[in-house]
């Protein structure tokens, strides 16, 4: 069989698993994005038990396996009471997950903001609340803008764990594929491509966009 | 400060000639070291008191204190007749809750060394940003406000640009006009003129010059310039290890100092230049 063939066979199934894939990134991108933004201020919080609650959080989430968690979201957390269908359990797992690597990004990203940007919000009597969200959050955001390129990637290649749930993305229908035909160069080859063109001309150049236009609003391009 | 016995301390000032700004025995140490100790200094309305003093006397941090980013550990500091730094409750001085501390602070405001201009924001848009989100004024109403400052300060002109295209000077100057659109009864400069080249200092002081002369702010400036201390004070003190060691009309502490540390002070400032 010719690889055209084998596209022509096979290319509609892969077409789908990609959708699902793209689907799964982006809701595990949203994810994470609202868990580093509250984590990480938690983590910048002077309640203890707050800060406190946020570290443990960080600390089981970056410090286990991404597919043990998949597997507690969908096959443990049912015996006590919450159920997801596998396509929910599948992004909000690695949208919890790599939320925990956005919480230090995003903590980070706050503390490297100039002291002198607080004082002077302070003099100009903003509460806490406005003094983060009109003066802090925008600087920290243009800061942590090209490490979060990197983990929006991590996401990506993430995804493709929720496979093993039989969510139907496009690495499980290549290992379908894969168990009928025995085409692995071909279909492992094929999502490989897949992966990497949409990491690379798609996530990558669309991420630089957004920083491009972070610098320039907030005026240092 | 709980060992302290807060009932020598009043809990407003009364009487006629109540001062804008008084620091009664107010003490700031961090851990072991006593920055300031036992400060006492009345800065009266409309009055221009500059500090000077040797790098690490403490004068940054008496303006830190007032503008409530350092927490004092003893004393009481009072603006305008009301404690700044505590509040009353059952009739004594507890200290002061965020609340009382963000009513009281909106009567101080405050230039840094290094301007501090918000970088996302055009030079309107950082005039701006005070009073719409925290006093509440209309976007047209603080435009016209912050477009008056501007021109008052010289940059009416670059009102629309950010602060990364602004030279030193121009960046100074957009931070008064700033701190100025809060309406604030005190104004602190905190060396406001040495981060900047020699060639632009004097657009900078001139601004200042032109609140003296509007008499209607009370200011407290730290500098290192002396010629425009001994210009513009109404006041000069000069600090030395965390105490006020002399203080007077400039003309008195330029002309006649009596403490042997001012006159060392002012001869090591006048050799270096
Ligand atoms: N956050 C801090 N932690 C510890 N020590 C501090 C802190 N801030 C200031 N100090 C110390 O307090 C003392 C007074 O500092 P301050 O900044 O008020 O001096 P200054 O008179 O303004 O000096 P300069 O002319 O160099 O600006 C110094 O010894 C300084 O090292
Ligand atoms: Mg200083």
């Amino acid at each position: 069989m010719s690889y055209i063939e084998f596209l022509q066979d096979y290319g509609g199934r892969m077409v789908d698993g990609s959708l699902i894939t793209l689907v799964q990134f982006v809701l595990a991108t949203v994810v994470s994005v609202l868990v580093a933004l509250t984590f990480g201020l938690m983590r910048l919080a002077s309640n203890p038990a707050v800060k406190g609650f946020a570290t443990v959080y960080v600390e089981i989430f970056r410090g286990t396996s991404l597919l043990v968690q998949l597997f507690w979201i969908f096959f443990v957390l049912p015996l006590f009471g919450i159920t997801m269908d596998k396509f929910t359990a599948g992004f909000i797992a690695v949208g919890l997950n790599m939320g925990a690597y956005g919480a230090e990004l995003v903590r980070g990203a706050i503390l490297a903001v100039p002291k002198g940007q607080w004082e002077a919000a302070k003099a100009i009597n903003m509460t806490p609340a406005q003094r983060m969200r009109r003066i802090i959050l925008p600087q920290a955001l243009v800061i942590m803008l090209p490490p979060w390129g990197n983990l929006v990637i991590e996401i990506l290649k993430g995804t493709a764990l929720v496979a093993l749930i039989s969510v139907t993305d496009l690495m499980f229908q290549a290992r379908q594929i894969n168990i009928s035909t025995f085409l692995s160069v071909q279909t492992f080859g094929t999502a490989l491509i897949i992966y990497y063109v949409f990491a690379r001309f798609c996530v990558t150049p669309f991420m630089r966009a957004v920083e491009r236009r972070m610098a320039f609003k907030i005026g240092r391009a | 400060m709980t060992t302290e016995d807060m009932s020598q301390y009043p809990l407003r000032l009364e009487g006629d000639n109540i001062p804008m700004v008084r620091f009664a025995n107010v003490r700031k140490s961090y851990g072991a070291l006593t920055v300031l100790d036992h400060l006492n200094l009345d800065i009266d309305m409309g009055e221009m008191v500059t500090i000077i003093g040797p790098s690490g006397s403490g004068k940054t941090t008496v303006l830190r204190m007032l503008m409530t980013l350092e927490t004092i550990n003893g004393g009481v500091i009072y603006v305008d007749g009301e404690p700044l730094t505590h509040m009353e409750k059952n009739g004594v001085l507890v200290p002061a809750n965020p609340a009382h501390i963000r009513r009281i602070r909106s009567k101080i405001g405050m230039c840094f060394q290094h301007f501090n201009l918000f970088p996302h924001m055009t030079a309107l848009q950082n005039c701006m940003e005070g009073p719409v989100q925290v006093l509440g004024m209309s976007k047209k109403e603080a435009e016209e406000r912050s477009l008056e400052l501007l021109d008052m300060v010289g940059m009416a002109d670059k009102a629309n640009q950010y602060p990364s295209r602004l030279s030193g000077g121009q960046q100074q100057r957009v931070a008064i006009a700033r701190a100025l659109a809060m309406r604030p009864k005190v104004m602190l400069f905190d060396e406001v003129t040495s981060a900047l080249d020699p060639e632009v200092i004097g657009e900078v002081t001139n601004v200042i010059r032109k609140l003296v002369d509007a008499h209607s702010l009370t200011m407290l400036m730290v500098t290192h310039q002396m010629g425009f201390a001994r210009d513009i004070s109404d006041r000069v003190c000069f600090f030395h290890s965390g105490v006020i060691a002399e203080q007077g009309s400039p003309a008195e502490l330029f002309g006649n100092p009596q403490n042997e540390r001012t006159k060392q002070f002012l001869n090591a400032v006048l050799e270096s230049n």
